[in-house]
C-alpha cells in the first residue's frame, strides 16, 4: 500500500472561541477525485484552506498535516491549483486572461514570456475557451460567468500541479454552466493524473464523478468512503438525510398539479 | 380568465459594446390566482430583466402589462406606490435586500406603515403574527437581521413580502442560496401560504429541479424569449425546446447504485 497523498490528523481550527474544524482524521490518495461534502458552517471550506495554506492568520491551527507523497509542505501553484467560488474576484481585473494564465506558468515551469504565452493559449484550448488567441488579450470583465471559471481553471493547472482543490467552484453558476465544468474538471484530472479535492454542498452532483466522499457536519467528519457505499448505504443518519433532501426532476412535487 | 397578471409582448434592449441586445423579446405570459408560474433558463436568458421590467424597476421599450385589470405601465407616482403593495419580491440575499443593522421589527415595520396596513398600536401585533406566520418566534422581533441564519433572513424576506397582502410574489432566485434542507422548508411554507392566501408566483430560478416542485406551469427563457410554455409535468418529461432539453439534462442526478 502506498503512502497516502496527503495525511490530517487530528486537524482542529478555530477562529477566536468559535471551532471551525474539529480532529478531524482524513487521507487523500493520490490520484483520487474525493469530495468534501457539506452545507453552510461543516468546515469544508476551511478545510480547503487549511490544507492550501490560505488561512486567516487569526485562524488557530492544531493537529497535523503531512504530505508524504511531496515530502513537504505544497508550494501554491506549482504543487496544487486552487479554484475559487468567484472568479470575478479571483481573476485580476486588470490583466489580460493571456498574462494571468502565462505567469503561472513562467514561475513555476521556468519558461520565458514568450514560451509561457505559448503555454498558455494551449491551455485556454484545453478548458474549451471559444478563440483562445482572442481571449488572450480580453480582460474578464469582457468573459462570461463560465468562461471566467475556464480560465481560473487553466491558471490553476498551468504549472501541471500533482493536486487541483475546487472550492464551491461550480456554485456560483447556472446549472447548464455548471455540468459543463463538472465535465472538465473530471476529463482534465483523469488526463493529467491529478488529484482532485471537490468541495461541494451538493452530494448529488459529486456522486456523478468523484471516487470517494467524505461528509462534514458543523466542523466534524461525519463519514467517508467510497462515493458508491456511502450513497447506497450511508452509516449516518445526517447523510441519509442529505440523501433524501435531495431534489431532481423525478420527485414528486410539492403542489398538487391543478390549481384549485 | 382575469388572472392577477397578463403580459403582452414585453421587449426590452440593452446596447452592449455599439451592439443591440434584446434581453426581452417579444415576451407574453399569464398568471392566473393561485397559480405558480416557473420561469426558468440559463444566465443571460432574460429572467430577471423580466422581473426588474414586472416590478417596474426598468422600464420596457415596448409591449404592454395588466396586473389585477389595471394598465400597470402607466401607472406614476403616488398610484404606483400604493399598488406595488400588490405585487411583491422575494430575491435571493435578503441581506442585500435589508439595511443589515435594522431590527426583524423594524424591518417589517415599514411596509406595514408605508402602506398603512396596520395603525401604530396594532402594529406590533400583526409583526408578531407574520413572524408566526412564517415560522419564526416573536421573540425574533427585536433581533437584528445580520444575526440571523441565511433560511431566517429568507422567511422574514416572505413575511414583508406577504405583510401587504399581496396577490402576487416575484420570487427570484428566492431559494438558490440555501442549504438543501432550508430549501425544502421554504418550498413547503410557500405552498402554504399559497393555499391559504391564493396567492399567485412568478418562481425564478435556473433550476429546474427546485422550479418543478413548486410550479403549475414552467416557462423556458432563452435569448429573451420564451422559448416553451406549458404544464410543468409534459416541460420536464417531454421537452419541445433545445433550452428546455439542455436545462433538464443539467440537472444533477443522485447516482446510488453501485458501479
Amino acid at each position: 500500500m502506498s503512502p497516502p497523498f496527503c495525511s490530517v490528523r487530528n486537524l482542529s481550527v478555530r477562529y477566536g472561541l468559535e471551532a471551525a474544524l474539529k480532529s478531524v482524521d482524513l487521507d487523500i490518495v493520490r490520484g483520487e477525485r474525493l469530495a468534501i461534502i457539506g452545507e453552510s458552517g461543516s468546515g469544508k471550506s476551511t478545510l480547503a484552506r487549511t490544507l492550501a495554506g490560505l488561512l486567516a492568520e487569526r485562524a488557530r491551527i492544531e493537529g497535523e498535516i503531512t504530505w508524504p507523497a511531496l515530502g513537504q509542505a505544497p508550494l501554491p501553484g506549482r504543487d496544487f491549483g486552487f479554484v475559487f467560488q468567484d472568479p470575478g474576484t479571483s481573476l485580476n481585473p486588470v490583466l489580460t486572461i493571456g498574462e494571468q494564465v502565462a505567469e503561472v506558468a513562467r514561475r513555476h515551469l521556468r519558461l520565458d514570456w514568450r514560451q509561457a504565452y505559448v503555454h498558455a493559449e494551449g491551455l485556454l484550448d484545453r478548458v474549451r475557451i471559444p478563440q483562445p488567441a482572442r481571449a488572450m488579450r480580453a480582460f474578464p470583465h469582457q468573459l462570461s460567468g463560465g468562461q471566467r471559471q475556464r480560465v481560473a481553471i487553466a491558471a490553476a493547472i498551468a504549472a501541471k500541479p500533482a493536486l487541483l482543490i475546487a472550492d464551491e467552484a461550480t456554485s456560483a453558476l447556472d446549472v447548464v454552466v455548471q455540468a459543463e465544468i463538472v465535465r472538465l474538471l473530471d476529463g482534465l484530472v483523469r488526463e493529467e493524473g491529478m488529484t482532485l479535492l471537490f468541495i461541494t454542498h451538493d452530494i448529488a452532483l459529486a456522486s456523478g464523478f468523484v471516487d470517494r466522499v467524505a461528509v462534514f457536519r458543523k466542523g466534524e467528519l461525519v463519514e467517508a468512503g467510497p462515493v458508491r457505499s456511502v450513497l447506497s448505504s450511508p452509516a449516518e443518519s445526517y447523510t441519509a438525510a442529505l440523501i433524501a433532501n435531495h431534489r431532481d426532476l423525478s420527485t414528486k412535487p410539492l403542489i398538487t398539479e391543478v390549481v384549485s | 380568465m382575469n388572472g392577477p397578471l397578463t403580459v403582452d409582448a414585453l421587449s426590452k434592449a440593452y446596447s452592449s459594446s455599439g451592439r443591440r441586445v434584446a434581453a426581452l423579446d417579444n415576451v407574453s405570459l399569464t398568471i392566473t390566482a393561485g397559480e405558480t408560474l416557473g420561469l426558468v433558463g440559463a444566465s443571460g436568458s432574460g429572467k430577471s430583466t423580466l422581473s426588474r421590467v414586472l416590478l417596474r424597476l426598468l422600464e420596457p421599450d415596448a409591449g404592454s402589462i395588466r396586473f389585477e385589470g389595471e394598465d400597470w405601465l402607466a401607472l406614476r407616482g403616488v398610484d404606483l406606490r400604493r399598488r406595488r403593495a400588490h405585487m411583491q419580491m422575494v430575491f435571493q440575499d435578503p441581506l442585500g435586500a435589508f439595511n443589515p443593522l435594522a431590527s426583524v421589527a423594524s424591518v417589517l415595520d415599514d411596509p406595514l406603515r408605508i402602506h398603512d396596513i396596520a395603525d401604530r398600536k396594532q402594529r406590533p401585533a400583526e409583526i408578531a403574527a407574520l413572524l408566526e406566520r412564517v415560522g419564526l418566534p416573536t421573540a425574533f422581533a427585536s433581533r437584528p437581521v445580520r444575526t440571523l441564519s441565511g433560511g431566517q433572513r429568507q422567511r422574514v424576506a416572505i413575511a414583508r413580502a406577504i405583510a401587504t397582502r399581496p396577490s402576487l410574489l416575484v420570487l427570484d432566485e428566492a431559494v438558490s442560496a440555501l442549504d438543501v434542507t432550508v430549501r425544502g422548508r421554504i418550498l413547503e411554507l410557500l405552498v402554504e401560504l399559497q393555499r391559504e392566501r391564493g396567492l399567485a408566483y412568478l418562481f425564478i430560478s435556473h433550476d429546474l429541479a427546485v422550479v418543478r416542485a413548486i410550479s403549475h406551469r414552467i416557462a423556458v427563457m432563452d435569448a429573451g424569449r420564451i422559448v416553451e410554455e406549458g404544464p410543468a409535468a409534459d416541460v420536464v418529461t417531454a421537452p419541445r425546446s433545445d433550452a428546455a432539453r439542455r436545462l433538464i439534462a443539467a440537472v444533477p442526478r443522485l447516482v446510488t447504485e453501485p458501479a
